[in-house]
């Protein structure tokens, strides 16, 4: 009974959460394209590699979330302005860390996600080189 | 000694398996702390949210006295049950200045009527810039600015009794 009523309570809260959320209209530039092509194509290749914060298992392309429309906004409102995508990635990652990319970079933290498939590679190129001659 | 050898696939294996399964019942961290901290606030202006109290710029948090600046909207549950201990933060002495996001005037007009105010300033950010440039993810959140402008603490999620005394020495200290 307890968990069912936690349960309704939940729902309640998030109906009223979405419902009160509808109330300001989305960012101008969240659902709107940019006019020029190419940078509407820039734009969109930055998104898909912006990770939403709400929902962190998306990309701000892919989340209707309200603050994936306000960074969308963000992106395209600077591309319109003449900036650099990979610019306003380093600026997000200024403010939020690597976590916010989801474009892969060699640091000090990820180098080994580099290192260890080639290793491994490398390894059994060994291995093999050695059955091989043993056989011959 | 070939015998042992050929346990240590199995051996490594299972050190995977206890790994993953440690990690699974581990509670998932969903905060994503902003990297901002120690540096300064960029410049923005805010106009007002409510008509009883004026928007925020940066000048109002480079005055040379520290603040806590309230990132929350009328629209998000947790503001209501951290909004009490706000005001026992602004009885002990701490100035709370606000920026609403993605708000309209009246639904703060009445969030606050309902459930105290505790703000000296009130900023809208209706495309969330501000928060995005001091690298907060969600509502509510609650930065510690020292008299300069620069971030010296952020506290994710609704404030609670526990926090207050937290917030209160971080504040202190943002004014020494």
């Amino acid at each position: 009974m307890k968990k069912l009523v936690f349960a309704l309570m939940l729902l309640c809260g998030s109906v009223g959460v979405s419902f009160a959320q509808q109330t300001l209209p989305p960012a101008p530039l969240a659902y709107q394209q940019l006019e020029d092509p190419a940078q509407e194509r820039a734009a969109q290749a930055l998104m898909e590699t912006l990770r939403c914060l709400k929902c962190q298992s998306q990309s701000i392309a892919d989340s209707d979330a309200p603050m994936a429309g306000d960074m969308r906004h963000q992106v395209r409102s600077r591309i319109a302005a003449g900036e650099e995508p990979e610019a306003i990635r380093a600026w997000l990652v200024e403010r939020y860390g690597d976590y916010v990319s989801y474009a892969p970079t060699v640091s000090e933290t990820t180098w080994p996600l580099f290192a260890v498939p080639l290793l491994l590679l490398l390894v059994a190129g060994l291995i093999l080189w050695r059955r091989l001659r043993a056989k011959s | 000694m070939s015998n042992f050898r050929l346990w240590i696939p199995l051996g490594l294996f299972a050190l995977f398996l206890g790994v993953a399964a440690y990690q699974l019942t581990q509670p998932k961290d969903e905060f994503v702390v902003s990297t901002m901290i120690g540096k300064p606030i960029p410049d923005f202006a805010l106009r007002p949210s409510h008509p009883d109290r004026p928007g925020l710029t940066i000048n109002d948090l480079t005055d040379g006295k520290p603040k806590l600046l309230n990132i929350w909207a009328s629209w998000c549950l947790p503001c209501i049950a951290e909004a009490p201990h706000l005001e026992t933060l602004k009885r002990q002495g701490a100035e709370i200045v606000g920026v609403a996001i993605r708000d309209r005037p009246e639904d703060v007009a009445r969030f606050l009527a309902r459930h105290g105010n505790p703000y000296s300033k009130i900023g809208a950010d209706d495309l969330s810039e501000v928060q995005l440039s001091i690298g907060s993810s969600g509502v509510p959140e609650t930065f510690v600015i020292d008299g300069n402008g620069v971030i010296q603490h952020q506290h994710i999620g609704d404030v609670r009794a526990e926090h207050v005394p937290i917030l209160l020495r971080e504040l202190a200290e943002a004014g020494q």
